[in-house]
């Protein structure tokens, strides 16, 4: 591994990419030598490992880690094409393994002032704000394309003390703490199965309950989005793919037309 | 054409934000709007960071109103006020630097046609004055000469805004600022007749406190650029910090204004005018047959 020789004077081990807070102004993990995975490999906090053993970490913590939270990006939350649907059913497939789950969505990147609702987005030029608010001990992003993963990680390692996974459709990504790479919908339903074998093997019970939002802003309890069988109906058809329709059309398509209301 | 993308992937319509929820089911995506409808549809612009009672904001939400295909517009700005509420519309929005929003534009457009040859994409260039009239005002001709098909909307509160009150080219001459104590020397740059020598083939005058107009205009602005060639409206937006007008008095300011140096002035080639009427059925453009001529 390529180490920037100033670190290595400095600490005399390799740079490692760890939960924060790091500071206010951090390194790109690039910059200290950390290089991304080939293909079926992974990140673990910095150093190269293969997918499996990443994966088996990602599980681990996101079983024990407080407030896990899955932030689903513009790829896999917005209905572009049918690759995003399957990735969207692979991520329900993930989010069905993880007791005490939130999804708050990075549903686009477009700043947001004056403020942002943390309890239900993520916003990539401030997401510490999400992170804190929802105390959300590991978050894992999947579906965020990668210049604005660049700016969510650092910021989030810099200000927080919030373990980061990015499930990469990629290289992965080196500012995560944790990362598999070349992440299709294949990829993400190999690691909702490592996720199930390692809760059983830790004797946690499958989750009943739905995920659920962030904290309420008032009551700082968890918003409730679905019922257990609202819930269950979904992931049932995430796994079965039957009923995993498109959702429902929105909008007419724009005809070429004088538009209405012209003058 | 489907507009997939505005529709929520299964499972997570409930997890994302009502707002995003609100804007799938009553937003202007695909849909035709007008600013009469305002309060009825969901805005692609709410929210933003402007000081109160700014005119400039007034008019960037007008204008996003009326794009005629919002859900495939991309807009442009830079440096200065107008960017803060431009780029939280959910329009993506580029950010250029200060100065090569037009050059930036002209390099979107063109990959924009050739990547999706037959549909129509529509760039906006929406930028202050000190933008586009100094340093960027090399680049806003270069585009012009070459015709590129975009429309650059200059937001003109006759000062630099953003950076506390400096005078820029469209300041009027003798006007006194925070920044330009002495008094600007020379007269406010007659951008729209530039534009009309430079090869815009539609160029218009406008002020806020006519939605309709605005409206108006900004569309044939951008529907004449998808093929004919260059538009320009200039718009005055004013700032209400730096020339101290009272939030309750900005529309009466635009009045005044308005009568003064900002008279509706409305420039359109015949190659545009045809355009539009045998494209877009603007009806007041069709060429009105003359009485007893014979026809070929
Ligand atoms: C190359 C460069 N020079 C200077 C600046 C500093 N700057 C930021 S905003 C601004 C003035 C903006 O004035 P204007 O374009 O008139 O927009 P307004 O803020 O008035 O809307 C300047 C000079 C910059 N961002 N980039
Ligand atoms: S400084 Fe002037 S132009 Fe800028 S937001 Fe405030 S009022 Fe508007």
């Amino acid at each position: 591994m390529y180490l920037k020789k100033e670190y290595l004077y400095e600490h005399d081990q390799p740079y490692k990419v760890m939960p924060g807070p790091e500071g206010y102004v951090i390194p790109a993990a690039a910059s200290m030598g950390v290089t991304l995975p080939d293909a079926g490999g992974g990140l673990l906090y910095g150093e190269l490992v293969t997918e499996d053993v990443a994966m088996e970490e990602i599980a681990r913590r996101l079983l024990t880690d407080p407030n896990p939270t899955l932030h689903p990006g513009p790829l896999v939350i917005w209905a572009w094409n049918e690759h995003a649907i399957e990735k969207a059913r692979a991520v329900i497939g993930i989010a069905a393994e993880i007791p005490d789950l939130m999804i708050i969505p990075m549903a686009d990147y477009r700043p947001r002032y004056p403020k942002v609702d943390p309890e239900e987005m993520i916003n990539p030029n401030h997401p510490n704000l999400t992170i804190w608010h929802n105390k959300e001990g590991i978050c894992v992003f999947v579906g965020v394309h990668c210049h604005y993963a660049n700016l969510t990680l650092k910021m989030i390692r810099a200000g927080t003390n919030c373990c980061t996974v990015a499930l990469c459709a990629e290289q992965g990504h080196e500012d995560a703490m944790l990362t598999v790479r070349d992440c299709d919908a294949a990829k993400l339903w190999k690691l909702a199965g490592v996720i199930k074998r390692v809760r059983e093997k830790m004797g946690i019970p499958a989750p009943t309950a739905a995920p659920t939002g962030g904290f309420g802003p008032v009551d700082h309890k968890k918003i409730v989005v679905h019922t257990p069988e609202e819930w269950a109906r979904i992931v049932e058809s995430a796994r079965t793919g039957k009923n995993f329709a498109m959702a429902k059309a929105v909008g007419v398509p724009p005809e070429l037309g004088r538009p209405e209301g012209a003058i | 054409m489907s507009l997939d993308y505005v529709k929520v992937s299964p499972g997570f319509e409930k997890y994302i934000a009502k707002e995003y929820r609100d804007f799938v089911e009553h937003g202007p995506f695909g849909k035709k709007v007008s600013v009469s409808q305002v309060g009825t549809f969901k805005e692609a612009l709410e929210e933003h960071p402007m000081c109160a009672g700014c005119a400039m904001t007034l008019f960037i939400r007008l204008a996003i109103i009326a794009f005629p295909n919002p859900e495939d517009t991309i807009t442009v700005g830079t440096a200065g006020c107008g960017r803060l509420a431009i780029s939280q519309a959910m329009i993506p929005f580029v950010y250029g630097n200060y100065g090569d929003t037009n050059a930036v534009a002209s390099g979107l457009k063109r990959g924009l046609m050739t990547r999706f040859p037959d549909k129509y994409k529509d760039v906006v260039v929406m930028a202050g004055d000190g933008g586009l009239a100094d340093i960027g005002f090399s680049m806003m001709m270069h585009s012009w000469f070459r015709r590129e098909k975009f429309t650059t909307i200059m937001l003109d509160n006759e000062v630099y805004g953003n950076t506390g009150g400096q005078e820029s080219g469209m300041t009027t001459r003798g006007a006194v600022l925070k920044m330009a104590p002495l008094g600007k020397k020379f007269d406010k740059i007659d951008m729209p007749q530039l534009a009309k020598t430079a090869g815009c083939v539609y160029v218009a005058t406008v002020v806020p406190n006519n939605p309709r107009r605005v409206e108006s205009v900004i569309k044939k602005a951008v529907l004449i650029a998808r093929e004919v060639g260059p538009t320009y409206i200039q718009a005055y937006t004013s700032c209400n910090i730096e020339y101290a007008i009272p939030t309750d008095k900005v529309m009466e300011d635009a009045n005044n204004v308005e009568k003064d140096r900002y008279q509706f002035q409305e420039y359109i080639t015949d190659e545009a005018k045809q355009y539009l009427a045998d494209k877009w059925g603007y009806s007041e453009y069709k060429k009105k047959e003359i009485p007893g001529e014979v026809k070929a």
